[in-house]
């Protein structure tokens, strides 16, 4: 494997993360707030609004059902406007918000409605605003639980980041399609594949070890 | 003794802190309607510890929880404070609540949080300074007797000793009133005594007024001034403990006293088997002792000086209040005038005698 071949995937490595992580931190910008809507305005929830929780669940419904790459052409134009080309790490920034943040949301919403509601009761009974509740009584009882969740989605957008390599999104995803298939280079198509494995086991343990250690329920 | 809250409230003994009126609370889904309170009038005075005590499903867990608003009812008022909660905005009734402390049969602990962090979070809502906060928290740790397990987590720490964090937790705010919901439902009996203990001592030092919810007899005997007890949604009957265990008389009250039976128990029962059941030969009385009279071996007495033996069907002696209880069915002789002569004797004893039923007749 020559020099440049070696620096295209060092680099290739510095754009996956850089599109994974910062769509992931984006992703939750928008996803966890979406999350909590759909908690707090449910039929079980602390604020039960039927009109908001249905806009919020059949929103998330039909933007989880659009498969990433379908999801990347329709969304061209929004990512034109926004980041000013098609191609390449920052403008795929764009699609992958937009299919995290559904998914984000659902992964909030399952984390916080299996807090026990008892909990929740109690801090009602001791005055506590829903903005308090959902602050300090069901992030922080759940964080565990959104910590695996967050696990979860970094893995996914991860793969929906080489995805995006199919429209020159960069990253190791595109140096697999572009050398491993256009070109047929086995060893750089096993390469990228051995680093994207690397890549989600780093981010599983990570997430594992912090949720292990956030963990005070089991001692 | 368990009066102590006449002397606390000083004047104010006969000021209700609580006032329910009129009190209804209905679920509706889809395909059924349950009344689960029926018109209930309640009055709770100040420094009272005032037991309600019902089967599962008969209301109660809704009727406290009418109390501070967590169950709005469908009518009817609630009055505490002098506020009426119903009309309150919901800041206000947030305020309010400050006042009124709630535990839970379950404790309800941040689990993610240590103890002294959750002693905290009542006061951190409402804007106390963390370092403030924590100072109190720790003299409530103390005062339930468990300043060591501050820096613990629940998870590490017995039923017990969570529901004393819960019990401290829901005094940080000093509140006037405290509600228990089933608060030792899920503790084995010598935990639950000291659960009792730990709540009477605080209501005798502070004066503070306790609800509680129970489904055992033993706990309101143990703790209680006033009960009332609910049965389909309704209170059918309400006094002090005391006379409601001396002179039972609505069926579900005969059934806690003279049975022994804790309402859970009931639920197997028809209607018509709940009497307590007739003896088939002879006259059956139960007699109460009080302080003076147990003292003397009454009933060999009776038998020496009649020269006829009786049937001791039950006997149970139960601190009531705190006051020495003790309680005897009998079954006394067909012949009426020998069982006549022998009420009649139990009764210059100073016995409280009541007829259970005659066979026969």
């Amino acid at each position: 494997m020559s020099a440049t071949e070696v620096q295209m995937i060092v680099r290739g490595i510095g754009e996956t993360l850089y599109m994974t992580i910062l769509s992931t931190l984006l992703g939750y910008v928008i996803g966890l707030p979406w999350g909590i809507g759909l908690t707090v305005t449910g039929k079980d929830g602390i604020h039960p609004n039927s009109v908001v929780f249905r806009i919020l669940d059949v929103a998330a419904n039909i933007m989880r059902s659009i498969p990433f790459l379908i999801m990347l052409i329709i969304v061209l134009p929004i990512t034109k406007a926004i980041a000013g080309k098609t191609y390449g790490p920052t403008a795929m920034i764009v699609p992958l918000v937009i299919s995290a943040a559904p998914l984000i949301a659902r992964m909030v919403e399952s984390s916080l409605n299996e807090i026990d509601h008892g909990v929740i009761e109690a801090a009602q009974s001791m005055g506590a605003s829903n903005a308090q509740i959902v602050w300090r009584v069901m992030l922080g009882e759940a964080k565990v639980s959104l910590i695996s969740g967050a696990t979860i989605t970094i893995g996914t957008i991860l793969g929906y980041s080489a995805m995006a390599g199919v429209l020159g999104g960069g990253g190791l995803g595109d140096i697999a399609i572009r050398y491993g298939y256009y070109r047929w280079q086995p060893n750089i198509l096993f390469i990228t594949v051995i680093l994207l494995i690397l890549l989600v086991q780093l981010f599983q343990l990570i997430g594992t070890l912090i949720g292990e250690k956030l963990d005070k329920r089991k001692k | 003794m368990h009066y102590a809250y006449h002397k606390a409230s000083g004047k104010r003994e006969t000021m209700a802190i609580i006032e329910v009126k009129g009190l209804s609370r209905t679920f509706e889904t889809k395909d059924s309607r349950v009344e689960a309170l029926k018109g209930i009038d309640l009055s709770v005075e100040e420094g009272d510890v005032y037991g309600i005590i019902g089967m599962s499903g008969a209301g109660k867990s809704t009727l406290v929880r009418c109390l501070n608003y967590l169950e709005k009812p469908t009518t009817g008022t609630v009055i505490v404070e002098g506020h009426e909660l119903g009309k309150l905005t919901g800041k206000d009734l947030r305020k309010l609540r400050s006042d009124i402390g709630m535990i839970f049969q379950n404790f309800n602990l941040l689990m993610q949080a240590t103890v002294i962090g959750n002693v905290c979070f009542p006061l951190t809502i409402h804007g106390m300074p963390k370092a403030k906060a924590r100072n109190k928290a720790m003299q409530l740790l103390e005062t339930v007797g468990l300043a060591d397990k501050a820096l613990s987590y629940p998870s590490q720490l017995s039923g017990g000793q969570c529901q004393r964090v819960a019990i401290a937790r829901a005094l940080a705010s000093d509140p006037k009133i405290l509600l228990c919901d089933e608060a030792t439902s899920a503790l084995d009996p010598q935990t639950t005594q000291q659960i009792l203990d730990l709540l009477r001592k605080i209501n005798k030092e502070t004066g503070i007024t306790i609800i509680i919810i129970t489904h055992s007899m033993n706990v309101v005997r143990e703790i209680c001034h006033n009960v009332a007890i609910v049965e389909k949604g309704e209170i059918v009957e309400r006094g002090l403990v005391e006379d409601i265990f001396t002179h039972p008389k609505s069926k579900a009250a005969r059934r806690l006293v003279i049975e022994g039976k804790d309402p859970d128990q009931w639920e197997d029962e028809t209607d018509s088997s709940a009497e307590v059941p007739e003896l088939i030969e002879d006259r059956r009385i139960r007699i109460v002792f009080s302080e003076n009279s147990s003292y003397e071996p009454v009933i060999a007495n009776m038998v020496l000086h009649f020269g006829k033996p009786v049937n001791i069907l039950k006997a149970d002696t139960k601190d009531v209040g705190g006051t020495a209880r003790g309680e005897m069915i009998l079954g006394l002789s067909d012949d009426k005038n020998t069982s006549d002569a022998q009420i009649a004797y139990l009764k210059e004893h100073g016995l409280a005698v009541d007829e259970l039923g005659k066979a026969g007749e």
